[in-house]
């Protein structure tokens, strides 16, 4: 890539910052120069995290309709999914599963919101809430 | 997490901080250990950190899944850039994870109070500066502490222009977060100042792992034939319905490639410029010509994205198959070029 060729495209998931990229100068040289983003990347990640909310927006429906807890839209609402939360809180798999139904979540001691709270970086009460 | 997002105008906009100049770089890893090697021994770049430890690499993970996707590596295993650095360069580096984040934090304050410069392992998910679309769970990121003030710390980030602060609560997140790649803790500092190697020796040895990684892996995965792997697993992907999932597993591929590090294409153009140095440094100019012909290649591996991204966005009807004669035709020119090097490596009396 010669450095004229450098993507300037404003790549909004970036968020104003520059990139570092390695392009060909014009003595044939490589060095760095920084990028305002590329839109493939702004596609590709645009996609990843649109995959996301939407998985949370789904679980947020279903919170609301009484048939998901809300641990289950924080969960995604953080990027988080099944496997990734067991691991971050210690507990096994199934109990995480066992916990995205609002029953099993709504008859949690404080205890174990508190690990998942913790594991997701928000208070307790943050938790039993959607916002 | 949208609390206390900062704004990039709210960012630092210097680079000096007491001795030490921060550098933007454009992978983590090599970004810290030249910033490292700088301050403590002679001038280094990022090019040649992560030429020397051997770093350039493709790998398909199939059965390493993050959120259902299979992972796919343009580099080595994380931390293999400092390992492969200190056995070159001498440096005698020191790793010390923790299992309690309080004795993690006052031992990194204990460093910092000594005047070190201090390599910290984080997830990107829990670091502020970070832009919000860019953080997700990914728990291999590199950075460099340079002092505590207050409750904050100056932090050297190589992806970052200039230096950047980081609240005391949140690094302490980033430094623990649990997950695939736990850093628990790591922090890692040079007990030894680098002291500046004979060149061509190290750099050929180093050219030759990086050809033998690519060219001569015995798993079908990992260099050359991991490319072609990943092109079959391509081409058979199944379009039925709105083809959803395919667009989500070529996104993966594009996104590991241009994303997660510096990705696929920027791999290969940091790889050209060690060539282009190391020619310059030992006067081996047969490398030069070489290092031209990488750049090709990462211009192709960008086609690529570019292709994959139409498919994604719907301008180009879905087509894997396509994108899979792309990857062949990659695998063709990577094993065409490390083969030259090889030679031209094997050819390089010093």
């Amino acid at each position: 890539m010669r450095e004229r060729d450098v993507p300037q495209e404003g790549n909004a998931t970036l968020a104003g910052h520059r990139k570092a990229i390695y392009a060909v100068g014009d003595d044939g040289r490589l060095k760095i120069v920084a990028s305002r983003g590329w839109e493939v990347e702004e596609t590709v990640t645009r996609q990843a995290v649109e995959d996301l909310e939407r998985l949370a927006h789904e679980a947020r429906e279903r919170a609301l309709a009484g048939t998901g807890s809300t641990l289950e839209y924080h969960m995604y609402r953080v990027r988080m999914d099944v496997p990734l939360l067991s691991q971050t809180t210690g507990l096994w798999r199934w109990r995480v599963k066992r916990h995205l139904r609002p029953g099993a979540f709504a008859r949690l001691p404080v205890s174990l919101k508190q690990r998942y709270a913790d594991a997701m970086g928000v208070p307790v009460e943050a938790l039993e809430k959607l916002d | 997490m949208q609390q206390r997002m900062m704004r990039p105008e709210e960012h630092g906009t210097v680079r000096q901080h007491g001795s030490f100049t921060h550098a933007h770089a454009a992978h983590c890893e090599s970004g810290v250990m030249a910033s490292l090697v700088r301050h403590y021994g002679f001038p280094f770049t990022e090019a040649m950190a992560f030429g020397l430890s051997s770093a350039l690499c493709f790998a398909y993970l199939p059965f390493v899944r993050v959120n259902g996707l299979p992972l796919i590596a343009f580099r080595m295993w994380p931390k293999a850039i400092i390992q492969g650095l200190e056995k070159g360069l001498h440096l005698g580096m020191r790793f010390e994870t923790f299992r309690s984040p309080e004795r993690g934090m006052a031992r990194l304050d204990e460093l910092l109070g000594e005047g070190k410069l201090v390599g910290l392992q984080t997830s990107v998910f829990w670091l502020p500066y970070f832009p919000p679309d860019l953080r997700f769970h990914f728990n291999a990121h590199n950075l460099l502490v340079c002092a505590r003030e207050g409750d904050e710390y100056v932090i050297s980030d190589p992806v970052a222009e200039m230096l950047v602060r980081c609240a005391r609560a949140d690094l302490q997140k980033a430094r623990f977060a649990k997950g695939m790649l736990a850093p628990k803790g790591l922090l890692y500092y040079p007990t030894s100042k680098p002291v500046a190697p004979d060149w061509a020796r190290v750099g050929r040895g180093a050219i030759a792992k990086t050809c033998h990684v690519m060219l001569h892996s015995p798993l079908p995965i990992i260099g050359v034939r991991g490319i072609r792997m990943l092109a079959k697993r391509v081409e058979r992907l199944p379009v039925d319905g709105n083809g959803g999932a395919a667009r989500m597993y070529i996104g993966n591929i594009v996104r590991m490639q241009e994303e997660v590090g510096t990705g696929g294409a920027g791999f290969r153009f940091l790889y050209a410029s060690f060539l282009q140095e190391l020619a310059a440094l030992t006067g081996h100019r047969a490398l030069d010509p070489l290092a031209a012909r990488l750049v090709e290649i990462g211009d192709r591996w960008r086609e690529f994205a570019v292709a994959a991204a139409r498919q994604i966005r719907r301008r180009d009807p879905l087509a894997p198959p396509a994108l899979g004669v792309h990857l062949r035709a990659i695998a063709d020119d990577e094993q065409a070029f490390f083969r030259d090097l090889l030679r031209a490596q094997q050819a390089w009396r010093c």
